[in-house]
């Protein structure tokens, strides 16, 4: 982001974990509540990131896995006379999906708690941040017009 | 434009000015390669020793990077001028050995590969900042509140309202439907508050306008707080209290009970059929102000009709709800899914069958719906039966076309609420007189 910028900026989606990163603006006159929701948003990016970058990992690893070991009981390889990869056809992969989701659900329990309460957090914290810069603004209005 | 990504970190330690300008004449040879197509992804972790901000590259092995840049359609990278910034005192010496090598790397590649890279993506892939633009509103607010889904809904609700046996009044009528808008933007807006990092990590919904950062999520809320009050008082007060009950009853249903639920059990499907089948319900409450067999039968053929249209569209989409951790029948129970719907198909044949039964339609309803519920039951057993992809296609692209038809086709053969006690009334004669429209 360009040197000036008073804002935040966000990027293109993570290859792992799909989420966009946001680089953060940090005012010089930066009051503690606005560090404290500037320090939960970024460690709520960072925990997301994590999460979401080893899951989405696990899952293409536990894929490609899958698809080995099942094309090996058939007696194929990975690639098939052209080169190109031999996949399975989606009631095969069926099995995958069930298998995974079953396995995750506990981790995707306490994500889920972990990310709405986080989540509200932020909110509630943006909004406290917003009410305190409106009445800055407005005494400073005041301020201004008493003058 | 020119890039220079400038490290900042909680504290006084801030570059000024003179001294980046500086740099930047410094580096002029270098800044050359740095074209606006060059996009290197990094996220900003925070060190643990202190809390300083650090912008780090992916963690990628050395190799990877090559291979990344030679691929063509290769998302962009942006190079980030860490070397000239080195003064500012940053434990740096890993990264920048690393930006040293992209440098190099990028000097090397052509410019041919880059100009491959296509337009849109580049639209898409560019950092882009958090400032909310006004003349963008409209449309993010739209995507936010699913503005399509919400007019469909309003035309189940409209249906409702048609279908009531009273005379027509057009006030209450738009009051209900505005009512219901509101309502459906806001919980649709909460429902998007809720599932950021789920709906970024799922192909059909990561362009939506939190995952894009293109709103701040205390404006979503605000907006369905801004929606979602004046559209129930509307109901409440405008309308009558009953309807506003089921409103408030149905954003409740549809924000804090299906959308957790996604992710907790396949019952959620269930739910989400009731939060489908509550519109026309409030339409013709709206309408009547009490909730007779007619409206429990419109909220039936729609509470049926969901099951077909959800479970078939779930079908092409069970990797992603593996991936993404949602509990959907599809994926866990594809037996029970496929059987549901077929169920549900036939179902809105019986249903279409009590319509005369409950003195709201004439006979002639049933005898016209049939060939297009049995096509969609005939569907529905392709379905139950091949379980793959394209007989699911088929029978969601069916139930998007069946339901508008069935609902025109009732309200075609609606009985006129004069003609009740005459039995032999026919399309057109009735069709003539059952619309009285009040003029507020």
């Amino acid at each position: 982001p360009p040197a000036h910028s008073r804002n935040d900026w966000i990027g293109p989606p993570d290859k792992h974990s799909n989420l966009r990163p946001v680089i953060f603006y940090v005012p010089p006159e930066e009051s503690p509540l606005e560090r404290r929701l500037r320090e939960a948003r970024q460690e709520a990016q960072a925990c997301n990131q994590r999460f979401w970058a080893l899951h989405n990992r696990a899952f293409h690893q536990e894929k490609e896995e899958f698809i080995y070991s099942r094309l090996k009981a058939k007696g194929l390889e990975m690639r098939d006379e052209t080169g190109k990869k031999a996949t399975l056809n989606a009631e095969e992969m069926a099995d995958f999906y069930k298998d995974f989701l079953s396995k995750n659900f506990r981790k995707h329990m306490q994500y889920n708690r972990d990310w709405y309460k986080r989540n509200f957090t932020i909110t509630f914290l943006m909004g406290q941040v917003a009410l305190l810069r409106a009445l800055r603004w407005l005494r400073w209005k005041k301020k201004n017009v008493g003058n | 434009g020119l890039f220079i990504w400038h490290l900042k970190s909680p504290g006084v330690r801030q570059i000024p000015c003179p001294f980046l300008h500086l740099c930047h004449v410094a580096n002029d040879r270098l800044i050359t390669f740095q074209y606006f197509n060059f996009l290197k992804r990094m996220y900003v972790t925070q060190c643990n020793k202190d809390l300083s901000q650090q912008a780090k590259p992916k963690s990628d092995p050395v190799a990877s990077p090559f291979h990344e840049l030679q691929q063509l359609d290769q998302e962009k990278k942006i190079i980030h001028k860490i070397r000239p910034i080195l003064p500012v005192p940053q434990p740096l010496s890993e990264p920048s050995s690393r930006n040293g090598l992209r440098e190099m790397k990028s000097a090397a590649e052509t410019e041919d590969s880059l100009t491959a890279v296509r337009a849109e993506s580049k639209e898409d892939r560019q950092w882009k900042e958090m400032k909310l633009q006004l003349e963008d509103l409209p449309g993010i607010l739209a995507r936010l509140s699913k503005i399509k889904l919400t007019a469909l809904v309003v035309s189940t609700a409209s249906a409702g309202f048609a279908m009531a046996p009273v005379p027509f009044d057009l006030t209450c009528f738009l009051l209900a439907s505005l009512g219901t808008g509101l309502a459906s933007c806001a919980a649709n807006s909460i429902n998007q508050f809720f599932e950021v990092p789920f709906d970024s990590n799922m192909n059909r919904t990561k362009n939506r306008p939190l995952v894009r950062g293109q709103i701040s999520p205390l404006l979503a809320v605000c907006f369905a707080a801004s929606c979602g009050v004046p559209g129930i008082a509307l109901l409440t007060l405008g309308v009558n209290p009953l309807t506003g009950a089921l409103g408030a009853f149905n954003i409740f249903l549809y924000t804090c009970c299906y959308t957790p639920m996604k992710r907790m059990s396949i019952a959620n499907t269930w739910v989400g059929a009731v939060v489908g089948a509550i519109p026309p319900v409030m339409g013709w409450t709206a309408a009547t102000g009490s909730l007779d067999a007619g409206a429990l039968l419109l909220g039936g053929i729609l509470y049926s009709w969901q099951f077909p249209h959800f479970n078939a569209l779930s079908w092409g989409l069970r990797e992603d709800y593996s991936r993404g951790g949602y509990c959907m029948m599809s994926v866990t129970h594809p037996g029970l899914c496929r059987r549901v719907a077929l169920r549900h198909c036939v179902a809105l044949v019986g249903l279409s069958t009590l319509a005369p039964v409950l003195d709201i339609t004439t006979w002639t309803f049933p005898i016209i719906s049939l060939p297009i519920n049995l096509y969609i039951s005939y569907l529905g057993f392709r379905f139950y039966r091949d379980a793959d992809r394209s007989s699911s296609r088929k029978l969601f692209f069916c139930s998007l076309w069946h339901l508008p038809m069935l609902l025109l086709v009732m309200f075609t053969c609606k009985k006129s609420f004069l003609e009740k006690e005459d039995k032999g009334d026919l399309l057109g004669g009735s069709h003539g007189r059952a619309m009285e429209i009040k003029l507020p």
